[in-house]
Protein backbone atom coordinates (compact mmCIF):
# COMPACT_ATOMS: atom_id res chain seq x y z
CA UNK A 1 0.00 0.00 0.00
CA UNK A 2 1.77 3.13 -1.03
CA UNK A 3 0.50 5.21 2.09
CA UNK A 4 2.75 3.23 4.59
CA UNK A 5 6.39 4.21 5.22
CA UNK A 6 7.59 0.67 6.33
CA UNK A 7 11.05 1.09 7.63
CA UNK A 8 13.78 -1.45 9.05
CA UNK A 9 16.52 -1.09 11.91
CA UNK A 10 18.59 -3.00 13.71
CA UNK A 11 19.12 -3.44 17.26
CA UNK A 12 22.65 -4.88 19.17
CA UNK A 13 21.28 -6.62 21.98
CA UNK A 14 18.54 -7.55 24.04
CA UNK A 15 19.22 -4.03 26.17
CA UNK A 16 18.41 -2.20 22.97
CA UNK A 17 15.60 -3.91 21.76
CA UNK A 18 13.93 -3.23 25.45
CA UNK A 19 14.92 0.32 25.12
CA UNK A 20 13.17 0.21 21.40
CA UNK A 21 10.23 -1.68 23.19
CA UNK A 22 10.13 1.61 26.54
CA UNK A 23 10.11 4.30 23.56
CA UNK A 24 6.77 2.75 21.82
CA UNK A 25 5.38 1.53 25.23
CA UNK A 26 5.73 5.41 25.80
CA UNK A 27 3.32 6.30 22.83
CA UNK A 28 1.09 3.46 22.84
CA UNK A 29 -2.62 4.34 24.32
CA UNK A 30 -5.76 2.70 25.20
CA UNK A 31 -6.75 0.85 22.06
CA UNK A 32 -3.85 0.24 20.33
CA UNK A 33 -2.99 -2.82 18.84
CA UNK A 34 0.75 -4.17 17.63
CA UNK A 35 1.57 -7.58 16.61
CA UNK A 36 4.93 -8.78 16.81
CA UNK A 37 5.74 -11.97 14.09
CA UNK A 38 9.28 -13.76 14.24
CA UNK A 39 11.28 -16.77 14.69
CA UNK A 40 11.99 -18.13 18.35
CA UNK A 41 14.72 -16.00 20.20
CA UNK A 42 14.25 -13.04 18.13
CA UNK A 43 13.16 -10.98 20.93
CA UNK A 44 9.93 -10.66 20.64
CA UNK A 45 9.37 -11.06 24.50
CA UNK A 46 12.23 -8.97 25.03
CA UNK A 47 10.79 -6.13 22.84
CA UNK A 48 7.53 -6.67 25.08
CA UNK A 49 9.48 -6.05 28.35
CA UNK A 50 10.56 -2.48 27.04
CA UNK A 51 6.54 -1.94 25.99
CA UNK A 52 5.91 -2.78 29.54
CA UNK A 53 8.53 -0.14 30.63
CA UNK A 54 6.96 2.37 28.74
CA UNK A 55 3.22 1.61 30.24
CA UNK A 56 4.65 2.08 33.57
CA UNK A 57 3.68 -1.98 34.21
CA UNK A 58 3.99 -3.33 37.45
CA UNK A 59 6.52 -6.35 37.83
CA UNK A 60 8.64 -8.58 35.58
CA UNK A 61 7.01 -8.76 31.93
CA UNK A 62 7.39 -12.67 31.09
CA UNK A 63 6.31 -14.93 27.97
CA UNK A 64 2.61 -16.30 27.62
CA UNK A 65 3.12 -18.83 25.83
CA UNK A 66 1.47 -21.48 28.75
CA UNK A 67 -0.83 -18.98 30.02
CA UNK A 68 -1.81 -17.87 26.45
CA UNK A 69 -2.11 -14.31 27.96
CA UNK A 70 -0.91 -12.42 30.57
CA UNK A 71 -2.26 -8.51 32.00
CA UNK A 72 -0.24 -6.24 33.67
CA UNK A 73 -1.35 -2.75 35.27
CA UNK A 74 0.10 0.45 34.49
CA UNK A 75 -0.68 3.93 33.10
CA UNK A 76 -2.66 1.43 30.39
CA UNK A 77 -3.43 -2.08 31.02
CA UNK A 78 -1.08 -4.27 28.84
CA UNK A 79 -2.56 -7.42 27.69
CA UNK A 80 0.29 -9.49 26.68
CA UNK A 81 -0.34 -12.61 24.50
CA UNK A 82 1.38 -15.73 22.42
CA UNK A 83 -0.51 -17.76 19.99
CA UNK A 84 2.63 -19.74 19.16
CA UNK A 85 0.57 -22.67 19.16
CA UNK A 86 -2.10 -21.85 17.33
CA UNK A 87 -1.86 -22.83 13.57
CA UNK A 88 -5.69 -21.41 12.22
CA UNK A 89 -6.25 -17.99 11.21
CA UNK A 90 -10.01 -18.58 10.63
CA UNK A 91 -10.96 -19.92 14.11
CA UNK A 92 -9.14 -16.39 15.64
CA UNK A 93 -12.17 -14.41 14.48
CA UNK A 94 -14.97 -16.06 17.61
CA UNK A 95 -12.00 -15.77 20.35
CA UNK A 96 -12.82 -12.29 21.42
CA UNK A 97 -9.33 -11.48 21.43
CA UNK A 98 -10.01 -8.05 19.89
CA UNK A 99 -12.32 -7.13 22.82
CA UNK A 100 -9.25 -6.37 25.34
CA UNK A 101 -7.77 -3.77 22.94
CA UNK A 102 -10.87 -1.88 24.15
CA UNK A 103 -9.71 -2.15 27.59
CA UNK A 104 -6.03 -1.48 27.05
CA UNK A 105 -3.06 -1.99 24.74
CA UNK A 106 -3.07 -5.13 23.26
CA UNK A 107 0.37 -6.59 22.48
CA UNK A 108 0.43 -10.45 20.30
CA UNK A 109 3.20 -12.42 19.42
CA UNK A 110 2.41 -14.82 16.87
CA UNK A 111 5.56 -16.25 15.07
CA UNK A 112 4.49 -17.73 11.78
CA UNK A 113 1.83 -14.76 11.10
CA UNK A 114 2.00 -11.03 10.40
CA UNK A 115 0.16 -8.38 8.85
CA UNK A 116 -2.63 -10.49 8.00
CA UNK A 117 -4.22 -11.01 11.35
CA UNK A 118 -4.48 -7.38 12.10
CA UNK A 119 -8.23 -6.30 11.75
CA UNK A 120 -8.00 -2.70 12.02
CA UNK A 121 -5.42 0.16 12.13
CA UNK A 122 -2.30 -0.98 14.44
CA UNK A 123 1.81 -1.98 14.00
CA UNK A 124 2.86 -4.61 12.36
CA UNK A 125 6.73 -5.76 13.78
CA UNK A 126 8.44 -8.72 11.90
CA UNK A 127 11.72 -9.49 14.04
CA UNK A 128 14.46 -11.27 12.84
CA UNK A 129 18.07 -12.45 13.52
CA UNK A 130 21.06 -9.95 12.03
CA UNK A 131 24.20 -10.71 10.86
CA UNK A 132 25.90 -10.47 13.70
CA UNK A 133 25.74 -12.96 17.00
CA UNK A 134 22.98 -10.77 18.91
CA UNK A 135 22.17 -8.56 16.72
CA UNK A 136 18.45 -8.28 15.58
CA UNK A 137 16.37 -6.74 12.61
CA UNK A 138 13.00 -5.02 13.35
CA UNK A 139 10.81 -3.99 10.55
CA UNK A 140 8.27 -2.12 11.28
CA UNK A 141 4.92 -1.65 9.24
CA UNK A 142 1.93 0.40 9.97
CA UNK A 143 -1.58 -0.34 9.43
CA UNK A 144 -3.74 2.61 8.98
CA UNK A 145 -3.08 6.63 10.52
CA UNK A 146 -3.11 5.10 13.59
CA UNK A 147 0.21 3.16 13.31
CA UNK A 148 1.84 5.45 11.26
CA UNK A 149 1.41 8.08 13.96
CA UNK A 150 3.36 5.19 16.43
CA UNK A 151 6.16 4.78 13.86
CA UNK A 152 6.41 8.23 13.89
CA UNK A 153 7.19 8.56 17.47
CA UNK A 154 9.77 5.71 16.82
CA UNK A 155 11.63 8.90 15.20
CA UNK A 156 11.58 7.14 11.48
CA UNK A 157 9.30 8.20 8.47
CA UNK B 1 -13.26 -31.03 57.78
CA UNK B 2 -14.22 -31.79 54.28
CA UNK B 3 -13.83 -29.27 51.38
CA UNK B 4 -15.22 -29.36 48.05
CA UNK B 5 -12.58 -27.92 45.44
CA UNK B 6 -12.74 -26.60 42.18
CA UNK B 7 -10.14 -25.33 39.93
CA UNK B 8 -10.70 -24.40 35.97
CA UNK B 9 -8.01 -21.99 35.78
CA UNK B 10 -6.61 -22.99 32.66
CA UNK B 11 -6.83 -25.77 30.63
CA UNK B 12 -8.56 -28.20 32.85
CA UNK B 13 -11.83 -28.42 35.17
CA UNK B 14 -11.26 -30.38 37.95
CA UNK B 15 -12.97 -30.91 41.64
CA UNK B 16 -12.22 -32.51 44.70
CA UNK B 17 -13.08 -33.42 48.36
CA UNK B 18 -10.25 -33.41 50.58
CA UNK B 19 -9.98 -34.41 53.88
CA UNK B 20 -8.94 -31.97 56.68
CA UNK B 21 -6.64 -30.52 54.16
CA UNK B 22 -4.43 -33.68 53.50
CA UNK B 23 -6.09 -36.74 52.43
CA UNK B 24 -8.35 -36.85 48.72
CA UNK B 25 -11.44 -38.61 48.63
CA UNK B 26 -11.72 -37.71 45.46
CA UNK B 27 -10.18 -36.09 42.45
CA UNK B 28 -11.90 -35.16 38.93
CA UNK B 29 -9.81 -33.58 36.44
CA UNK B 30 -11.59 -32.90 32.90
CA UNK B 31 -8.80 -32.26 30.65
CA UNK B 32 -9.40 -30.24 27.77
CA UNK B 33 -5.77 -30.83 25.90
CA UNK B 34 -7.21 -32.83 23.40
CA UNK B 35 -9.54 -29.99 22.62
CA UNK B 36 -6.99 -27.63 22.53
CA UNK B 37 -4.46 -30.11 20.35
CA UNK B 38 -6.84 -29.48 17.51
CA UNK B 39 -6.71 -25.57 17.99
CA UNK B 40 -2.71 -25.76 18.90
CA UNK B 41 -3.04 -24.58 22.27
CA UNK B 42 -5.54 -23.44 24.81
CA UNK B 43 -7.66 -20.65 23.28
CA UNK B 44 -9.54 -18.37 25.59
CA UNK B 45 -13.30 -18.81 24.15
CA UNK B 46 -13.16 -21.93 23.75
CA UNK B 47 -11.81 -23.07 27.25
CA UNK B 48 -14.34 -21.18 28.79
CA UNK B 49 -17.29 -22.91 26.76
CA UNK B 50 -16.33 -26.18 27.69
CA UNK B 51 -15.38 -25.09 31.04
CA UNK B 52 -19.08 -24.05 31.61
CA UNK B 53 -19.73 -27.59 30.11
CA UNK B 54 -17.93 -29.42 32.31
CA UNK B 55 -18.25 -27.80 35.60
CA UNK B 56 -21.28 -29.45 36.92
CA UNK B 57 -20.67 -33.17 35.89
CA UNK B 58 -17.13 -32.82 37.23
CA UNK B 59 -18.34 -31.47 40.55
CA UNK B 60 -21.29 -34.01 40.77
CA UNK B 61 -18.25 -37.23 40.06
CA UNK B 62 -15.77 -35.82 42.58
CA UNK B 63 -19.38 -36.30 44.92
CA UNK B 64 -19.90 -39.49 43.79
CA UNK B 65 -16.12 -40.49 44.30
CA UNK B 66 -15.94 -39.36 47.62
CA UNK B 67 -19.10 -41.04 48.17
CA UNK B 68 -20.75 -38.01 49.68
CA UNK B 69 -23.35 -35.55 49.39
CA UNK B 70 -23.21 -31.81 49.87
CA UNK B 71 -24.64 -32.26 52.79
CA UNK B 72 -21.47 -33.75 54.40
CA UNK B 73 -19.41 -31.01 53.20
CA UNK B 74 -18.48 -28.20 55.02
CA UNK B 75 -16.93 -25.54 53.12
CA UNK B 76 -16.87 -24.62 48.85
CA UNK B 77 -13.35 -23.45 47.87
CA UNK B 78 -12.31 -22.52 44.05
CA UNK B 79 -9.10 -21.11 41.88
CA UNK B 80 -9.96 -17.14 42.33
CA UNK B 81 -6.66 -16.27 39.76
CA UNK B 82 -3.83 -16.26 38.37
CA UNK B 83 -5.38 -17.39 35.39
CA UNK B 84 -7.37 -16.91 32.16
CA UNK B 85 -10.35 -14.60 33.49
CA UNK B 86 -13.08 -16.58 31.31
CA UNK B 87 -11.76 -20.11 32.63
CA UNK B 88 -11.73 -18.32 36.54
CA UNK B 89 -14.97 -17.08 36.27
CA UNK B 90 -16.51 -20.20 35.61
CA UNK B 91 -15.43 -22.23 38.74
CA UNK B 92 -15.15 -19.70 40.54
CA UNK B 93 -18.64 -18.46 40.23
CA UNK B 94 -19.64 -22.14 40.06
CA UNK B 95 -18.53 -22.53 43.73
CA UNK B 96 -20.06 -19.47 44.96
CA UNK B 97 -23.27 -20.38 43.76
CA UNK B 98 -23.25 -24.17 45.26
CA UNK B 99 -21.56 -22.40 48.51
CA UNK B 100 -24.82 -19.41 48.43
CA UNK B 101 -27.05 -22.73 47.93
CA UNK B 102 -25.74 -25.04 50.83
CA UNK B 103 -25.69 -22.16 53.31
CA UNK B 104 -21.55 -23.24 53.09
CA UNK B 105 -18.26 -21.22 53.78
CA UNK B 106 -16.54 -19.92 50.47
CA UNK B 107 -12.95 -19.35 50.53
CA UNK B 108 -11.36 -18.10 46.76
CA UNK B 109 -7.34 -19.85 46.45
CA UNK B 110 -4.55 -18.24 44.74
CA UNK B 111 -3.61 -20.65 42.06
CA UNK B 112 -0.04 -21.56 42.80
CA UNK B 113 -0.64 -21.26 46.46
CA UNK B 114 -2.37 -24.16 45.60
CA UNK B 115 0.40 -25.54 43.39
CA UNK B 116 2.62 -25.66 46.66
CA UNK B 117 0.01 -27.40 49.04
CA UNK B 118 -0.11 -30.63 46.97
CA UNK B 119 2.90 -31.12 49.16
CA UNK B 120 0.64 -31.40 52.17
CA UNK B 121 -1.29 -34.02 50.29
CA UNK B 122 2.07 -36.26 50.00
CA UNK B 123 1.87 -39.32 52.97
CA UNK B 124 3.13 -38.87 56.03
CA UNK B 125 3.92 -36.11 58.35
CA UNK B 126 3.49 -33.16 57.33
CA UNK B 127 5.88 -30.43 55.79
CA UNK B 128 8.18 -28.28 58.24
CA UNK B 129 8.48 -24.82 58.24
CA UNK B 130 10.57 -22.75 57.32
CA UNK B 131 10.47 -24.39 53.55
CA UNK B 132 11.81 -23.13 50.17
CA UNK B 133 9.33 -23.59 47.49
CA UNK B 134 10.50 -24.24 44.07
CA UNK B 135 7.11 -24.00 41.73
CA UNK B 136 7.85 -25.26 37.97
CA UNK B 137 5.49 -25.50 35.47
CA UNK B 138 4.82 -24.85 31.81
CA UNK B 139 3.59 -21.14 32.74
CA UNK B 140 5.78 -20.66 35.84
CA UNK B 141 9.56 -20.35 37.69
CA UNK B 142 9.04 -19.16 40.97
CA UNK B 143 11.85 -19.68 43.98
CA UNK B 144 9.55 -18.61 47.36
CA UNK B 145 10.65 -18.96 51.17
CA UNK B 146 7.77 -20.33 53.34
CA UNK B 147 8.08 -19.24 57.29
CA UNK B 148 4.52 -20.51 57.92
CA UNK B 149 1.07 -21.45 56.91
CA UNK B 150 0.10 -18.64 54.22
CA UNK B 151 3.44 -16.37 54.11
CA UNK B 152 5.10 -16.28 50.98
CA UNK B 153 8.11 -14.13 50.14
CA UNK B 154 8.79 -14.54 46.55
CA UNK B 155 13.30 -14.51 46.29
CA UNK B 156 13.24 -15.32 42.68
CA UNK B 157 11.69 -16.35 39.31
CA UNK B 158 11.95 -16.74 35.84
CA UNK B 159 12.90 -12.99 33.91
CA UNK B 160 11.23 -14.35 30.30
CA UNK B 161 10.25 -18.10 29.78
CA UNK B 162 9.20 -20.76 32.27
CA UNK B 163 10.96 -24.12 32.83
CA UNK B 164 8.30 -25.57 31.33
CA UNK B 165 7.99 -23.44 28.17
CA UNK B 166 11.83 -23.82 27.70
CA UNK B 167 11.48 -27.59 27.15
CA UNK B 168 8.31 -27.24 24.61
CA UNK B 169 10.02 -24.66 22.75
CA UNK B 170 13.75 -26.91 22.96
CA UNK B 171 11.31 -29.63 21.75
CA UNK B 172 9.65 -27.99 18.74
CA UNK B 173 13.16 -27.19 17.36
CA UNK B 174 13.91 -30.60 17.93
CA UNK B 175 11.17 -31.60 16.30
CA UNK B 176 9.72 -33.33 18.74
CA UNK B 177 5.63 -33.52 19.72
CA UNK B 178 3.76 -31.56 22.19
CA UNK B 179 4.30 -31.41 24.96
CA UNK B 180 8.18 -31.22 24.62
CA UNK B 181 8.97 -31.91 28.53
CA UNK B 182 8.71 -35.63 28.38
CA UNK B 183 9.92 -36.03 24.75
CA UNK B 184 12.91 -34.42 25.56
CA UNK B 185 13.68 -36.70 28.85
CA UNK B 186 13.18 -39.83 26.73
CA UNK B 187 15.77 -38.42 24.35
CA UNK B 188 17.64 -37.35 26.83
CA UNK B 189 17.76 -40.96 28.39
CA UNK B 190 18.81 -42.69 25.05
CA UNK B 191 22.14 -40.10 24.55
CA UNK B 192 23.16 -40.62 28.79
CA UNK B 193 25.58 -37.83 27.29
CA UNK B 194 26.29 -34.88 25.21
CA UNK B 195 29.72 -34.36 23.89
CA UNK B 196 29.55 -31.00 24.59
CA UNK B 197 27.37 -28.28 27.05
CA UNK B 198 24.78 -25.09 26.63
CA UNK B 199 25.03 -22.40 28.46
CA UNK B 200 23.22 -21.57 31.99
CA UNK B 201 21.95 -18.29 32.68
CA UNK B 202 23.01 -17.88 36.16
CA UNK B 203 22.13 -14.47 36.68
CA UNK B 204 24.77 -14.06 39.62
CA UNK B 205 23.69 -12.10 42.39
CA UNK B 206 20.11 -12.77 42.00
CA UNK B 207 17.62 -15.85 42.40
CA UNK B 208 16.06 -15.23 39.34
CA UNK B 209 16.59 -17.66 36.26
CA UNK B 210 16.52 -17.16 32.44
CA UNK B 211 15.74 -19.72 29.32
CA UNK B 212 15.42 -17.72 26.45
CA UNK B 213 18.98 -17.44 26.04
CA UNK B 214 19.27 -21.52 26.34
CA UNK B 215 16.11 -21.06 23.88
CA UNK B 216 18.56 -19.76 21.02
CA UNK B 217 21.60 -21.65 21.62
CA UNK B 218 19.90 -24.66 21.23
CA UNK B 219 18.35 -23.27 17.92
CA UNK B 220 21.59 -22.41 16.50
CA UNK B 221 23.11 -25.98 17.48
CA UNK B 222 20.24 -27.51 15.71
CA UNK B 223 21.13 -25.36 12.90
CA UNK B 224 24.54 -26.13 12.46
CA UNK B 225 23.68 -29.98 12.26
CA UNK B 226 26.57 -30.99 13.94
CA UNK B 227 24.86 -33.10 16.77
CA UNK B 228 21.65 -35.15 16.57
CA UNK B 229 18.71 -34.83 18.45
CA UNK B 230 19.22 -37.23 21.72
CA UNK B 231 22.58 -35.37 22.17
CA UNK B 232 20.98 -31.75 21.89
CA UNK B 233 18.07 -32.95 24.48
CA UNK B 234 20.26 -34.11 26.76
CA UNK B 235 22.55 -30.95 27.01
CA UNK B 236 19.12 -28.97 26.97
CA UNK B 237 17.75 -31.09 30.33
CA UNK B 238 21.21 -30.59 31.73
CA UNK B 239 21.23 -27.22 31.51
CA UNK B 240 17.79 -26.76 32.59
CA UNK B 241 18.15 -28.68 35.54
CA UNK B 242 21.65 -27.75 36.82
CA UNK B 243 20.55 -23.99 37.06
CA UNK B 244 16.53 -25.20 39.02
CA UNK B 245 18.76 -27.39 41.00
CA UNK B 246 21.75 -25.18 41.68
CA UNK B 247 19.97 -22.00 42.61
CA UNK B 248 17.22 -24.41 44.34
CA UNK B 249 20.04 -26.17 46.71
CA UNK B 250 21.82 -22.50 47.14
CA UNK B 251 19.39 -20.54 48.18
CA UNK B 252 17.74 -23.60 50.94
CA UNK B 253 21.00 -23.49 52.56
CA UNK B 254 21.22 -19.55 52.63
CA UNK B 255 18.03 -19.86 54.47
CA UNK B 256 18.76 -22.49 56.56
CA UNK B 257 14.87 -23.80 55.07
CA UNK B 258 14.12 -27.21 56.86
CA UNK B 259 12.51 -28.47 54.07
CA UNK B 260 12.28 -28.01 49.52
CA UNK B 261 9.02 -28.18 48.60
CA UNK B 262 8.80 -28.61 44.44
CA UNK B 263 5.11 -28.33 42.58
CA UNK B 264 4.18 -27.74 39.07
CA UNK B 265 4.44 -30.30 35.66
CA UNK B 266 7.76 -29.46 35.29
CA UNK B 267 8.61 -31.51 39.22
CA UNK B 268 7.56 -34.89 36.90
CA UNK B 269 11.05 -34.79 35.18
CA UNK B 270 12.98 -37.22 37.00
CA UNK B 271 16.59 -35.74 36.11
CA UNK B 272 15.47 -32.80 38.07
CA UNK B 273 13.81 -34.74 41.03
CA UNK B 274 17.56 -36.62 41.25
CA UNK B 275 19.25 -33.18 41.18
CA UNK B 276 17.58 -31.39 44.00
CA UNK B 277 17.65 -34.59 46.01
CA UNK B 278 21.34 -35.16 45.57
CA UNK B 279 22.36 -31.39 45.84
CA UNK B 280 19.51 -30.20 48.93
CA UNK B 281 21.29 -29.91 52.26
CA UNK B 282 17.55 -31.13 53.61
CA UNK B 283 14.49 -33.12 52.24
CA UNK B 284 13.08 -32.83 48.99
CA UNK B 285 9.48 -33.28 49.08
CA UNK B 286 7.24 -34.53 45.67
CA UNK B 287 4.15 -34.39 45.52
CA UNK B 288 3.18 -37.28 42.67
CA UNK B 289 2.55 -36.42 39.29
CA UNK B 290 -1.55 -36.01 38.95
CA UNK B 291 -1.22 -33.57 42.04
CA UNK B 292 1.98 -31.71 40.14
CA UNK B 293 -0.24 -30.28 37.10
CA UNK B 294 -3.43 -28.90 37.54
CA UNK B 295 -5.88 -29.98 39.98
CA UNK B 296 -8.80 -29.66 42.50
CA UNK B 297 -7.43 -31.36 45.49
CA UNK B 298 -4.10 -29.29 45.67
CA UNK B 299 -7.07 -26.52 46.04
CA UNK B 300 -8.71 -27.67 48.44
CA UNK B 301 -5.24 -28.68 50.57
CA UNK B 302 -4.22 -24.88 50.18
CA UNK B 303 -8.21 -24.05 51.96
CA UNK B 304 -8.16 -26.08 54.60
CA UNK B 305 -5.58 -23.84 56.49
CA UNK B 306 -7.32 -21.01 55.07
CA UNK B 307 -10.86 -21.83 56.53
CA UNK B 308 -8.97 -23.35 59.72
CA UNK B 309 -8.22 -19.87 60.56
CA UNK B 310 -11.75 -18.56 60.03
CA UNK B 311 -10.84 -17.06 56.83
CA UNK B 312 -13.72 -16.79 54.40
CA UNK B 313 -13.93 -14.52 51.12
CA UNK B 314 -17.39 -12.70 50.45
CA UNK B 315 -19.41 -13.73 47.53
CA UNK B 316 -18.98 -10.60 45.51
CA UNK B 317 -15.19 -10.71 45.19
CA UNK B 318 -14.01 -10.71 41.97
CA UNK B 319 -11.30 -13.37 39.84
CA UNK B 320 -7.86 -11.84 39.68
CA UNK B 321 -5.67 -12.96 36.33
CA UNK B 322 -2.02 -11.63 37.75
CA UNK B 323 0.92 -13.37 39.25
CA UNK B 324 0.78 -12.15 42.34
CA UNK B 325 1.90 -14.20 45.55
CA UNK B 326 0.39 -10.92 47.59
CA UNK B 327 -2.84 -11.98 46.79
CA UNK B 328 -3.45 -15.31 49.35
Amino acid sequence: MADQHDFELATGGEEETRLLGEKLGRALRKGDVVLLSGDLGTGKTCLTQGIGRGLNCQGNVNSPSFVLMNEYDGRETLFHVDLYRIEDVEELDELGLWDYAERGVLVIEWPERGAELLPGDGLVIELRYGDMDRQRRLKFLPRGPRGEELVRSLGAA
Amino acid sequence: MNVLAIESSCDETAAAVIVDGRVPRSSVVASQVDLHARYGGVVPEVASRQHLRNVGPVIEQALADAGCTLAEIDAIAATRGPGLAGSLLVGYNAGKALAYGAGLPFLGVNHLEGHIYANWLVEGPEPVFPALCLVVSGGHTDLVFMRAHGQYERLGGTRDDAAGEAFDKAGRLLGLPFPGGPHIAREADQAASAPFELPRAWMHGTYDFSFSGLKTATLHTVERGQYGVSEIAFAFQEAVVDVLAGKTSRLARELGAKEVLVAGGVAANRRLREELRRRCPVPVRIPPPKFCTDNAAMIGAAANYHLALGETSPLDEDIFTTNNWARV
